[in-house]
């Protein structure tokens, strides 16, 4: 039962077929027989889900019907949770108890979702492949000698090692996408400003926005439906009524108009990759959907864009972290200076290191306009692409990433890894809704559709990504963990 | 050499809020050690600032206080360095959009005349905390209550030029502040701090000298001295050849000199940018103008209605209108009173020295404005004299007595019963015929001489016009 | 633009982070390569081009001046690496 998704486990609960402590601890026992060697769960909270996991059945059997009552889900280390540690991926956080939950944790818990543990991820999400974690890197499901893909690789991994029936995470550049794609299941970055970022540790504030990782586009509007909505702790949150993303899901895309970027089937994409997705656009054909090509002219700038912006966020978001008042503090400081720099050296991983030094010059006197404003130009053009796009087209579809999973160790050049993103980044440069699919296999290894909507679109992705569900098996295809239990 | 000095100030306020700039933490003077640093305020990971609408209000509040420009658009950024006391590693403040833009406020100078000082910008920013240098095994102690705290700074031209100059200035800030009800403004305790920008060059030289900046000078009187020390500090400087380094100072009130500080902590790579955590705060006309008409009278306004109103001195109306305090218990003194200009020289007078003797402010006076008008009042009324008025303002010091019980107790009536005054005339011409025979040889001086005897008789008493006038009509038959 | 290892020195002090010398040179050679990818930008012109800060275009919310926290000092304090009498400890700071 634990490969269903979350709908379909909602709907055995319901009729009462399992209960959530049964269903939580088939979970706990997965994670127990296979994290070990997959890597995706820095902590696992097995008393406290237990004990949710009743709760939720009190809950349900007191006629309480919430969708996602009594399912158990993982967080990403990014989402602070009281009383449980929350790290980052980091040395520096390796002992940080959050003393609060984040938004999206409370709403989860408000829901009556079981929380089965926190997973890995590239250290303050800076990573595309979850090798930056201080926790060592996650395992791909797929391929144990490939990454999951980054930053939530761990969430990824889970869901498609079936550790948990589905998982948050968070996207600043790719980070929920890109993991879905090389994982095979399904990832969702909502529009920047629609999921609170309350207790979301930051990595770039204008970048950053949680989302779901899951086993359908259903379930990403099930999770949607809990996450989405106005947080008055949040300045960024947007006051927007929140529809009931389940609600437009069955919705005919006859008529619908895709826009193929000419940009995202160019140069670079792998052959294996642009069959694949070729193959699954004529599914929308088949509902009636016409295509056509279009013209991101300047996505090219994104990663050139993105790596100056995202850094110089990040380099002041993480100047917290100084040994004073919470985390790591190095041993014996001689004096203030040796304690910031010591505690601050010991504390970070090499990249994130390297990237707030990329923010600090990015940002530093003589630099600011070629720099971060040149950036933000830059970032306008972006955006203007997109709404020109739009006024032709209703989504925009093309590969998530240029190719399917890669072996550990295989990008050590930093600038080889942020290419990674080219298809994803220019997304959240531009704050808007993105979906990544599965769309078919290559060598055994997912690949994964990307679909991108306009603001705050985010009922028309989950609905072409849903129908394109309906109509294909890809989001059920499972790896084969059988032959290497822990 | 005649040399002219240049002074700037960067004056911060503390708002008077109830909570801080972006949280909902209390924002209290004197709380134990962070009991009032909450997970914001720390910089936990993850927590995000929420603008206080208040803190917004006060400023466009003292914008309008002093006719500036409000921007409909402000924009906050992050001004980033490493201090303990700095918990989140960059202040939150406004660096190319400020909520205020420029204004002016007029000092009066020694001479009564008056100037017109530009101020710059008044922009909003959040306090840092504090380090407690105090022994803890060799390490120092944060405590982070002010942290987050919502500060107005207030930058002025450099159009001050003395250090008297400066410290009017500093006052009318003071005044117009606390008149606005948005900053306690006690410099004591920290929540009103002055960095004094100070520079020389010769008198009509129109380029600027090299300024140095006196950090953190925590009371008017060593601002005043502060700026006397570095003025002359740089004179000398310059005068034996050498040239004035941009430095930061700080002012050693015990030996009244200002030191340089640690120039190796002094990096000016601030790396400001817009702060991706909140966003463009746009305020329109409504808002503003809701604000306007909410603005009490302030002290200008204050002063040309008591010399309008109650014919004072711009002297005097100046003093009493210096605090919205004084100006409220002037103007309680001068209705119960009933006489604005003889409460006016109580206030001033008599009051005012007795809370200078005893450095009180006006708020601490022991006797209530009711009080005191009602003093004013049995003058006005002829119930006493004005000398036994001194006397009675002395006994109202320790006796709480309602005013009219202790005139009453005390026997201090004046003696208007022209009965009992021709007694008293009567025994004065009797005892002294020496000088009623003087006065009926025209020697009309020895009348004060008469009348100043019968004064005496009554203890005081009688009222002297009565005495006087049947004195006269008495040694003419 | 290549950076030198004097700039890397100068950064790294800014954003107190300690680049021991043998580092300093790889960490310019990687940031270098960082800084040519990301001056493709450079080669655009974006000088009739209004800065986008936020992908949202909507105003500041404002906060009631309410106190909604409450004190948790000893709470908070346990995550400290080093406090007392209320008061986080650090190595003694000098102004």
């Amino acid at each position: 039962m634990i490969e269903q998704t979350a709908a379909e486990l909602s709907a055995a609960l319901s009729r009462g077929e399992v209960s959530s402590v049964e269903l939580t601890q088939a979970y706990l026992d997965r994670i127990g027989k296979y994290n070990e060697a997959l890597n995706a769960f820095i902590t696992v909270c097995e008393e406290s889900a237990l004990a949710q996991a009743r709760q939720a059945d009190d809950r349900r059997a007191r006629g309480d019907a919430s969708p996602l009552l009594g399912v158990p889900l993982a967080h990403k280390d990014i989402f602070c949770t009281e009383g449980v540690l929350t790290t980052c991926g980091s040395k520096i956080l390796n002992n940080f108890i959050s003393p609060y939950d984040a938004t999206v944790v409370e709403r989860f818990n408000g829901s009556g979702a079981v929380m089965l543990g926190k997973t890995n991820m590239d250290e303050f999400a800076m990573g595309s492949s979850n090798e930056t974690s201080f926790f060592g890197p996650v395992r791909n499901p797929w391929d144990r000698e490939r990454v999951p893909g980054g930053s939530s690789g761990g969430s990824a991994a889970a869901v498609a090692a079936d550790l948990c029936a589905m998982a948050t995470g968070t996207d600043t550049g790719g980070s929920i996408r890109q993991p879905a794609a090389f994982c095979g299941i399904t990832g969702f970055k909502p529009s920047y400003g629609r999921v609170s970022r309350w207790g979301m540790i930051a990595f770039a504030s204008s970048l950053d926005q949680a989302g779901p990782l899951c086993k359908s586009a259903e379930d990403a509007a099930l999770m949607s439906n809990v996450m989405a909505g106005l947080d008055p702790k949040d300045s960024t949150s947007i006051d927007l009524p929140v529809p009931d993303y389940t609600a437009s899901l069955g919705d005919s895309l006859e008529g619908l108009k895709i826009g193929l970027p000419r940009q995202h089937f160019a140069e670079g994409l792998s052959a294996g990759v642009e069959q694949g997705i070729r193959d699954a656009l004529a599914e929308f054909e088949k509902l009636g959907a016409t295509i056509k090509e279009i013209d991101l002219p300047n996505n090219h700038l994104s990663v050139s864009a993105y790596y100056v912006v995202a850094p110089a966020e990040a380099s002041a978001n993480l100047s917290r972290f100084d040994g004073v008042r919470y985390g790591y503090r190095c041993e014996d400081p001689v004096d203030l200076e040796d304690m910031y720099k010591r505690t601050r050296s010991e504390g970070f991983g090499e990249e994130v290191k390297r990237r707030i030094l990329v923010g600090t010059y990015a940002l530093s006197a003589g630099y600011y306009d070629a720099y971060y404003r040149k950036a933000q130009k830059i970032r306008r053009l972006i955006k203007q692409d997109f709404v020109e796009a739009f006024s032709e087209v209703d989504v925009v579809i093309g590969p998530t990433s240029p190719h399917t999973a890669f072996t550990l160790g295989a990008k050590s050049d930093p600038v080889t890894m942020y290419l990674e993103d080219i298809y994803t980044i220019a997304v959240n440069l531009a704050g808007l809704p993105g979906i990544s699919i599965p769309a078919g296999l290559v060598g055994g290894l997912p690949i994964g559709m990307h679909i991108v909507g306009s603001d705050f679109a985010e009922a028309k992705v989950l609905n072409v990504a849903h129908q394109f569900q309906q109509q294909t098996d890809w989001h059920r295809r499972k790896p084969a963990l059988n032959g290497e239990e822990a | 050499m005649e040399w002219e000095t240049v002074i700037g100030l960067e004056v911060h306020v503390s708002l008077s809020t109830r909570s801080k700039l972006f949280s909902g933490t209390a924002s209290e003077f004197g709380a134990a050690a962070n009991t009032q640093a909450n997970i914001f305020d720390l910089a936990l990971p993850g927590t995000l600032p929420v603008l206080n609408k208040e803190a917004l209000r006060m400023a466009v509040r003292f914008g309008l206080a002093i006719g500036a420009e409000i921007s409909k658009r402000s924009v906050f950024d992050r001004k980033n360095y490493f201090y303990p006391d700095l918990p989140k590693g960059y202040q939150v403040t406004q660096l190319d959009f400020p909520t205020v833009g420029k204004g002016a406020l007029s000092i009066t100078l020694g001479d009564g005349s008056e100037k017109v000082i530009g101020v710059t910008r008044a922009h909003i920013e959040e306090n840092a905390g504090k380090s407690l240098h105090e022994e803890f095994h060799g390490m120092s102690g944060i405590d982070l209550n002010r942290a987050g705290e919502p500060l107005l700074e207030i930058v002025s031209e450099p159009e001050i030029r003395s250090a008297e100059e400066a410290v009017a200035y500093l006052k009318k800030l003071h005044s117009i502040v606390r008149y606005l009800d948005i900053s306690d403004a006690i410099m004591a305790q920290g929540s009103m701090r002055c960095d004094v920008n100070v520079s020389i060059r010769p008198k009509g030289e129109t380029e600027l000298g090299t300024r140095t900046e006196i950090k953190n000078i925590n009371s008017f009187r060593f601002v005043e001295k502060a700026i006397h020390s570095e003025v002359l500090r740089q004179q000398e400087v310059i005068e034996d050849g050498g040239k004035i380094t941009q430095e930061t100072r700080r002012y050693d009130a015990n030996k009244d000199i200002t030191t340089a500080m640690r120039s190796k902590e002094v990096e000016n790579d601030y790396r400001y940018f817009p702060e991706p955590d909140l966003l463009p705060v746009e305020i329109d006309d409504s808002f503003i103008e809701a604000i306007r008409a909410e603005l009490p009278e302030l002290p200008d306004q204050k002063q040309a209605r008591f010399i309008a109103e109650y014919g004072l001195s711009s002297y005097d109306a100046g003093v009493l209108t210096s605090s919205r305090e004084m100006a409220d218990f002037f103007e309680t003194v001068a209705r119960v009173g009933n006489d604005a200009k003889l409460a006016a020289n109580w206030v001033t007078g008599d009051l005012q020295a007795l809370l200078n003797k005893n450095n009180w402010e006006i708020t601490q006076s022991p006797i209530q404005a009711e009080r005191l008008g009602t003093l004013v009042a049995r003058i006005v009324d002829k119930t006493v004299s004005g000398k036994i008025a001194k006397s009675l303002f002395e006994t109202m010091l320790d006796d709480p007595a309602a005013v009219n019980d202790i005139i009453e107790r005390e026997g201090l009536k004046q003696v208007t019963d022209s009965g009992a005054i021709e007694k008293l005339v009567d025994e004065v011409i009797a005892n002294s015929p020496d000088q009623v025979q003087q006065f009926r040889d025209g020697k009309e001086q020895v009348l004060g001489y008469l009348v100043g005897q019968a004064m005496k008789l009554s203890q005081g008493k009688a009222n002297p016009g009565q005495v006087n006038q049947l004195l006269r009509d008495k040694l003419k038959t | 633009m290549a950076l030198d290892k004097s700039e890397v020195e100068k950064i790294a002090q800014l954003a107190r982070l300690h680049i021991s010398a043998e580092e300093a040179e790889e960490v310019a050679g990687r940031i270098t390569d960082i800084l040519a990818l990301i001056d493709q930008m450079q080669a655009v012109d974006t000088s009739q081009v209004e800065a986008l800060a936020h992908p949202l275009d909507v105003v500041q919310r404002l906060r009631a001046d309410e106190v909604t926290e409450q004190d948790r000092r000893d709470a908070l304090q346990e995550l400290a690496p080093a406090s007392e009498d209320g008061l986080y400890l650090v190595p003694r700071v000098i102004e």
